[in-house]
């Protein structure tokens, strides 16, 4: 969760200017850091991955998570990408049950934010029942914009934040 | 919490006469402790009034120093008078000049002041008032208004209170003088429900608490171990319904403040959230997203059978009744962004009714019925307005990074809303706004605070 140096010192900076025009991408900014997210690099020697945890989930898929334009729930190529190595490991662990997060950035109203979180994690859970899921093993809930990933304010960290999360609840 | 109106006449206040002995009691006595509000204060931006009146409020006087529920009344008289100067000053209408500023009256002052005394400190009113026990365990506060030009009595209110809930009989004088100078309908003895932040941006915790209307009589109802968003006083201010992320899920509980207990407002797998009353408490309006849609439902309060009031793809969710609890105004975002619409409580004739630029959201309808007022998103910003029910005549109050869901005081002439901070240190706070605009204000809470409620004016 921790977030570069540099993108804090922009965020200040960048706040104001890019507020009006939130649609652009944010590839202009500097690399999010994706790494930290898979926590590949901190599974401690000797520590044995439990088939079917969490841990073994974020290791094995390409992402936790997937991502969303600003107001948006649509699943696009890339989060298709992500849900289907998704689906590949829950098909590898049957018994495995998940919750699917909602999030939305926080330039939207309180109870808004619910309703989009909910359709976000409505439509990464749909997208894996597509793909063959029992949707009974997948439970959603909304955070809205209670649980940001990415604290500054700004389209790097909002971009982050526009997400849906899918976590190891158990066997 | 009982506060019983008296009239006062004469002897009432005779009675207690005879036991005063020693005016000069008030400078003698120990200094009585200060009214200590919690840490941050309330700090004011934005012009006030050019030629705010300008009110004495001397330390209310007491026939005899007696101690209830260990309570001083020559120290009450001193509090309450800083609660009343308090009020008016936070009404950004009046001038008050405290206890702290002005000398002490005696009781024969209280129906007969000096008036040459309060003209040369240049006061167009002068309040005074008594408190003395009340002979069964409780206290009655008297509450006088005068003009001082005239030399003529404008307001007499005596109260007979439970020794707790003198702050209520500081706050029902305060509106007696509101309301006499100002012709508005009172609004400072009512209560704020609201959301206690703490905690880092990316893990607050967020507490159920509730205060008075000038942060006074603070309680945190929910420890913070489960999120709690959105609450709304019940009209009788006897339950709080609010959404509790308890056991990891999204729902509605209807908490009643009296016992401590809290129940569901509705059975169901699906999330429920953004609740709110009708005017009589009967009914609760929510908001369920079922496989991803949103939409408003309506609850007897007791429990039932919700009835689906929108049927759209879109986001339909908030909602506020009209005073008369004919109508509701609810956000959708049907036609592609956060609207405003107008609807029966039935759910028909469900019309669009905002159509400036950029998006609306938590419309709040005012107690007068005149006026609803809303959050603009925009430009990256979040601003307070207001507009007539049929969305015309918008007007913007604040203009900050994010001020967000409206609330109205109890006569509709004050909102209230929370403004959050950006960045990674952004954090909430409790404001509020007449509704011209002016007298912008923050509210001191013990921690950060957001979704205020502001129910009625109390009994």
């Amino acid at each position: 969760m921790t977030i570069r140096k540099t993108t804090a010192m922009i965020a200040a900076i960048t706040m104001l200017a890019v507020g009006a025009c939130s649609k652009k991408a944010p590839e202009v900014l500097p690399p999010a850091p994706e790494g930290t997210d898979t926590g590949s690099a901190d599974s401690g020697i000797g520590n044995a991955v439990i088939p079917g945890s969490q841990q073994d989930f974020v290791a094995n898929v390409s992402s936790d998570r997937v991502f969303f334009d600003y107001d948006q729930y649509n699943v696009d190529a890339e989060d298709q990408a992500t849900l289907q190595s998704q689906a590949q490991w829950l098909q590898r662990n049957p018994a495995v049950r998940v919750t699917l997060e909602g999030h939305a950035d926080e330039r939207g109203t309180r109870d808004y934010n619910l309703a989009l979180g909910e359709r976000r994690a409505n439509a990464a859970k749909n997208y894996l029942a597509s793909l063959g899921i029992d949707p009974s093993r997948i439970q959603v809930i909304s955070y809205g914009k209670e649980r940001p990933a990415e604290l500054g304010s700004n389209e790097a960290a909002w971009a982050k934040n526009r997400r849906a999360v899918t976590v190891v609840i158990g066997q | 919490m009982t506060l019983r109106p008296l009239s006062l006449s004469l002897a009432l206040l005779l009675t207690a006469a005879p036991v005063f002995a020693q005016e000069t009691a008030a400078p003698a006595a120990p200094t009585p402790p200060a009214v200590t509000q919690t840490e941050p204060r309330e700090t004011i931006e934005g012009q006030l009034s050019q030629d705010r009146t300008v009110i004495a409020v001397p330390a209310l006087a007491t026939p005899a120093v007696a101690t209830v529920a260990g309570l001083r009344t020559d120290n009450l008289g001193r509090q309450i008078a800083e609660v009343i100067a308090a009020d008016l000053e936070r009404s950004g209408l009046y001038a008050p000049l405290g206890p702290a500023s002005v000398r002490a009256i005696t009781m024969p002052e209280v129906t007969a002041p000096r008036f040459a005394d309060w003209k040369a400190r240049n006061a167009e009113n002068v309040v005074h008032g008594f408190v003395r026990t009340s002979g069964t365990g409780g206290l009655i506060v008297g509450c006088y208004l005068y003009d001082t030009a005239l030399g003529s009595e404008l307001v007499r209110q005596g109260f007979e209170i439970q020794p707790g809930d003198w702050r209520r009989a500081a706050h029902k004088c305060a509106d007696a003088i509101y309301s006499r100078l100002s012709g508005e309908s009172p609004f400072f003895d009512s209560r704020i429900a609201y959301i206690a932040e703490s905690g880092p941006k990316g893990n607050r915790t967020k507490q159920l608490a509730i205060m008075d209307s000038d942060g006074g009589n603070h309680k945190f109802i929910t420890n913070g171990q489960a999120l709690a968003l959105s609450p709304r006083f019940s009209p009788d201010y006897k339950k709080i319904v609010y959404v509790s992320y308890l056991a990891d899920r999204v729902r509605v509980f209807i908490y009643n403040v009296d016992t401590g207990s809290q129940k569901l407002v509705t059975e169901s797998r699906n999330a429920t959230f953004a609740p709110r009353w009708s005017p009589d408490g009967r009914q609760i309006l929510f908001s369920m997203a079922v496989g991803g849609n949103t939409d408003i439902y309506r609850i007897s309060a007791e429990g039932g059978t919700p009835v689906r009031l929108t049927n759209t793809p879109g986001i339909d969710v908030g909602g506020s009744f009209s005073p008369d609890g004919r109508k509701i105004v609810f956000e959708s975002d049907r036609s592609g962004s956060q609207q405003l619409y107008t609807m029966n409580i039935d759910g028909s004739g469900q019309q669009r009714i905002s159509f400036g630029g950029g998006r609306y959201a938590t419309p709040e309808w005012s107690p007068r019925g005149d006026l609803i007022a809303f959050t603009r998103m925009g430009g990256g910003e979040f601003r307070i307005g207001v507009m007539t029910p049929s969305g015309g005549g918008v007007r913007m109050l604040t203009n900050s990074w994010q001020d967000e869901a409206p609330t109205w005081a109890p006569n509709g002439r004050v909102i209230q809303f929370f403004r959050t901070t950006a960045g990674r240190d952004g954090k909430s706070s409790i404001w509020q706004v007449d509704l011209t605009g002016v007298n912008l204000r923050r509210l001191p809470t013990p921690r950060d605070g957001s979704d205020p409620s502001w129910g009625p004016i109390r009994p």
